[in-house]
């Protein structure tokens, strides 16, 4: 049949070659990227622009932390920091969130954790590209051409009776960009189901897979209807009408209700995908294969199910029936015991465990300590009484960027350094990886932890000026982003560098069992040299040398070979 | 193809024939005071209308499950939509309590 | 493109092999893929139609009244009219998949024509009841009369939320009708050259279930903006 059954078998050679032609070297120029329909040039192009509103967002999110340096409003001014928190959330969410992990190392892997040539659809893929730039570019235009405020939630009626800012050119560049999200959920829905390898049962699917797959469900049933509300509120704004302005008989709170609908389940959009790849991180170095692989298979499944009938604790305060408000609660509580399933599992799968304590490992045991705060603070929030003092403070604000920042960031960053090797086909710096693991835990805690207890104190979100008795709760904040900010800045740098400089790491540096990883490293443009055919269970490590042993018996190959 | 199911023209027609009947007997029937059932008469009429055409001009009764399967997840979800947002609706006049 | 020699030129393998692109093994799985994601698409245009639907069901519930007098000034008339031109259109829509996968190049052609005309006549009506609700002064944000006899303010401005809705749905629906209508422009050149055979002819299964899916939104849009408390007229 195919040899690529044996080869994960076979030893590394002892210093591996870049190979002769990969999806980099394939062809040249700027048109054969601009053109490409190769999952793997898009999930790169995708890198470069979400790279690139990531440092859109932090700058904005830094000028915040530096007014907040000091009590009074001394560096912008209130209008300014509005505008601030606005397009930071708006380009946070919209063009860094919630494609990270999908568009990235979802477009590089799926298809090739499947053993498939390609998306299903490679040129719907290439188009949801071009769509996310242009949402971004009209939203770039939005904040060039002023800004918008409000905040990113586009509450009705104040966005579309009472602000001056450009929201018409922001919403249009979220609803650009959802339609992005949508083909990208569609492509992978579909290959999922239809392109997997022969032997490639959902039962032996990756982890990350399963994930994966349960973000498209999300992406392709909630974005639309993101969508069509965005849609009304631009029309409302534009031609005066009262859909949701309570003045005109429309109801705010259906606004409300359309846009958590989408916004609740959001938050799984970016949080799910994070969940898939610290499984594979957490299996591969610890060479196990993850406890409970149906458990976590179908806690992700389940998320997204349920994340669908909780949005309404975003709205507590707003006026929703008291007994709505009961269902809510109690849905939301329902939703955090299969994160809890997931936090379990991975513990039990590091138990005993063969670790190896590289970068990537770092990020993941990162995330775990600053998932399980997100999420246990969530708790507190989706409690009906206590959410009535806390709600809208800077608890709030700490909740999700644990779980955003803290859950989302730190995955992704672990499965880039993770799966650099299988992209760039090099090794990222050990040591500058595991430095960066470290300031960025150090700096989001610094950052964060402090506004857990300025909310709890009574500090709203979205003020930019406080009474001067928080000021070292927030001194300690702008410390930490600083650190923070650092941490984010080192990776950019070392992995550039890396690209040329690094050594080379063959197929499989860190003797993982998955199929991605029984190809060369970088991969040919079609992935497989021939379609793979699955006979193994997923991370079945048994015969694949773990990477110490692989360098042992690559000189038993050399030997061999000469 | 196996996966390509030829319908006879006679099915079609049928089914034509019967969407218009319903069309009109949907029209005719608002005219007559049924109170609130007047809304539910027309709602079911619509849903029978539309099952047949999903089922037949769709061809989701010759499909495989997984097309079945993604119509029903579709009309679920637009039903957790509705449904939930309506228990706010529906329950806040249960009490005076905000 | 690299056309495999060894078939006869317009054998069937040769055409499969055509329009198989890289990524899939066989047409069989090109096609199930295909239709798999129109499918997948069409739940997302649910979704989306959804929230419209979701504004209608709180103003409906909330403002009964607005409603009924809302829609007992539609043209009743007319809208029946074009629920029975739109099920017609969905009739040849059928037959002309159905002559596609029979590799009936003609009937295929004349039947998406009959169906582009349906369709057109579908939007020249709405057209002309467009173009009554503005000389009756019923569109809102423009020229909305709160003014009509028997009707206090307070209910006109509510009767305004059904106008908003009633033109953001079918406005809506017939921005996708425009949009079927290019694509069946498309076929029909494409069918004209012959490029459906019984072998390959998903694009116009494909296009088929987009049109069903216009079809069956307008099926609930007709009672639900038409049809209520009509008794009362």
């Amino acid at each position: 049949m195919s040899t690529l059954t044996a080869q994960p078998l076979s030893p590394q050679p002892l210093a591996p070659e870049l190979p002769a032609n990969h999806y980099l070297n394939e062809s040249h120029g700027l048109k054969s990227w601009l053109l490409t329909t190769d999952h793997k040039r898009i999930a790169l192009l995708y890198m470069a622009s979400i790279t690139l509103m990531f440092a859109i967002g932090g700058i904005f999110a830094m000028l915040m932390r530096l007014e907040l340096l000091t009590p009074p409003a001394d560096l912008v001014s209130d209008d300014t920091y509005n505008k601030l928190f606005t397009m930071h959330g708006i380009i946070m969410v919209w063009f860094f969130l919630i494609p990270s992990i999908p568009t990235t190392l979802g477009n590089f892997l799926v298809p090739m954790m499947i053993g498939a040539k390609d998306l299903a659809f490679p040129k719907l893929n290439l188009m949801s590209w071009y769509l996310f730039n242009i949402g971004a570019v009209v939203t770039i235009y939005a904040i060039l051409s002023g800004g918008v405020d409000g905040g990113w939630t586009f509450y009705t009626p104040l966005s579309t009776g009472y602000l001056n800012s450009h929201v018409v050119a922001a919403a249009t560049g979220i609803f650009i960009a959802g339609f992005s999200s949508i083909l990208t959920g569609l492509n992978f829905i579909v290959t999922t189901h239809r392109m997997r390898a022969p032997g490639m049962t959902w039962k032996r699917l990756p982890l990350f897979m399963w994930s994966n797959y349960a973000t498209s469900v999300i992406l392709v049933l909630a974005t639309p209807v993101l969508a069509i509300t965005l849609a009304l509120v631009a029309v409302e704004r534009l031609l005066h009408f009262g859909i949701f302005n309570p003045a005109l008989g429309g109801d705010p709170v259906l606004f409300q209700h359309l846009f958590w609908f989408y916004s609740h389940p959001a938050v799984y959009i970016m949080i799910l995908p994070a969940m898939g790849v610290i499984s594979e991180l957490i299996s591969t170095f610890s060479r196990k294969r993850p406890f409970g692989y149906a458990y976590i298979a179908g806690s992700s499944i389940a998320i997204a199910a349920f994340g669908f009938v909780v949005w309404a604790h975003h709205m507590f305060v707003a006026g929703i029936s008291v007994y709505a408000a009961l269902v809510f609660s109690l849905m939301s509580y329902a939703v955090s015991l299969p994160s809890a399933v997931k936090v379990f599992n991975w513990t039990a799968t590091l138990y005993k465990g063969s670790i190896s304590y590289r970068t990537p490992l770092l990020y993941a045991l990162g995330f775990l300590g600053l998932f399980t705060v997100g999420g246990m603070t969530g708790l507190f929030l989706a409690a009906l009484g206590l959410d009535v003092h806390i709600h809208d403070t800077y608890f709030v604000v700490a909740h999700f960027h644990y779980i955003m920042v803290g859950g989302t960031i730190m995955a992704y960053l672990g499965g880039i350094h993770y799966w650099w090797p299988k992209i760039s086909g090099r090794m990222y710096p050990e040591v500058w990886g595991r430095l960066s693991a470290l300031l960025i835990f150090v700096g989001f805690n610094l950052t964060f932890f402090p506004q857990f207890i300025l909310g709890y104190l009574g500090m709203p979100r979205r003020y930019h000026a406080y009474p001067p008795e928080f000021q070292v709760w927030h001194v300690l904040s702008t410390a930490g982003a600083s650190i923070l900010g650092v941490g984010y800045l080192l990776p950019l740098i070392y992995l550039t560098w890396s690209y040329k400089n690094s050594p080379v790491a063959g197929p499989n540096p860190w003797g993982a069992s998955g199929l991605e990883w029984q190809t060369q490293s970088p991969p040919i443009t079609h992935n497989f040299v021939t379609t793979p055919i699955v006979t193994r269970e997923a991370y079945d490590y048994t015969g694949i040398p773990a990477p110490a042993l692989a360098v042992r018996s690559e000189e038993e190959a050399s030997t061999y070979v000469s | 193809m196996s996966s390509q199911h030829i319908l006879p023209r006679r099915t079609y027609f049928l089914v034509f024939l019967a969407l218009e009947v319903l069309t009109v007997v949907t029209a005719l029937v608002a005219s007559i005071d049924l109170g609130a059932a007047n809304t539910v008469v027309a709602l079911c009429i619509a849903v029978t209308k539309s099952t047949l055409v999903v089922l037949f001009f769709m061809h989701v009764k010759y499909s495989s499950k997984m097309t079945k399967l993604t119509v029903i997840l579709g009309v679920f979800w637009l039903m957790i939509l509705l449904g939930m947002t309506m228990t706010d609706y529906v329950s806040r006049l249960w009490s005076t309590v905000r | 493109m690299s056309h495999s020699a060894g078939h006869a030129p317009g054998s069937a393998v040769a055409e499969l092999d055509n329009h198989l692109e890289m990524q899939f093994d066989d047409a069989e799985q090109q096609k199930e893929t295909s239709s798999f994601g129109m499918w997948v698409f069409l739940v997302t245009e649910v979704m989306f139609f959804g929230g419209l639907f979701m504004a209608y069901l709180v103003y409906r519930s909330q403002y009964p009244q607005a409603f009924a007098i809302g829609s007992s000034q539609l043209n009743f008339k007319l809208g029946t009219a074009n629920t029975v031109v739109l099920i017609f259109s969905s009739l040849t829509m059928a037959l002309a998949v159905r002559a596609a996968q029979l590799g009936q190049k003609k009937a295929l052609v004349w039947l998406l024509i009959a169906t582009m005309i349906l369709g057109a006549a579908f939007l020249g009506f709405k057209g002309i009841e467009y173009h009554e609700h503005i000389l009756e002064g019923h569109v809102p944000g423009a020229n909305f009369r709160y003014d009509t006899p028997g009707v206090s303010f307070a209910v006109a401005k509510e009767v305004v939320l059904f106008n908003i809705l009633y033109f953001c749905m079918t406005g809506l629906h017939a921005f996708h009708m425009i949009v079927g209508l290019g694509l069946m422009l498309w076929l029909v050149i494409k069918a004209q050259k012959g490029a459906f055979t019984p072998a390959y002819n998903t694009p116009v299964e494909l296009i088929g279930l987009y049109w069903h899916f216009v079809d069956l939104v307008w099926i609930y849009l007709y009672p639900l903006l038409y049809l209520i408390d009509r008794y009362h007229k």
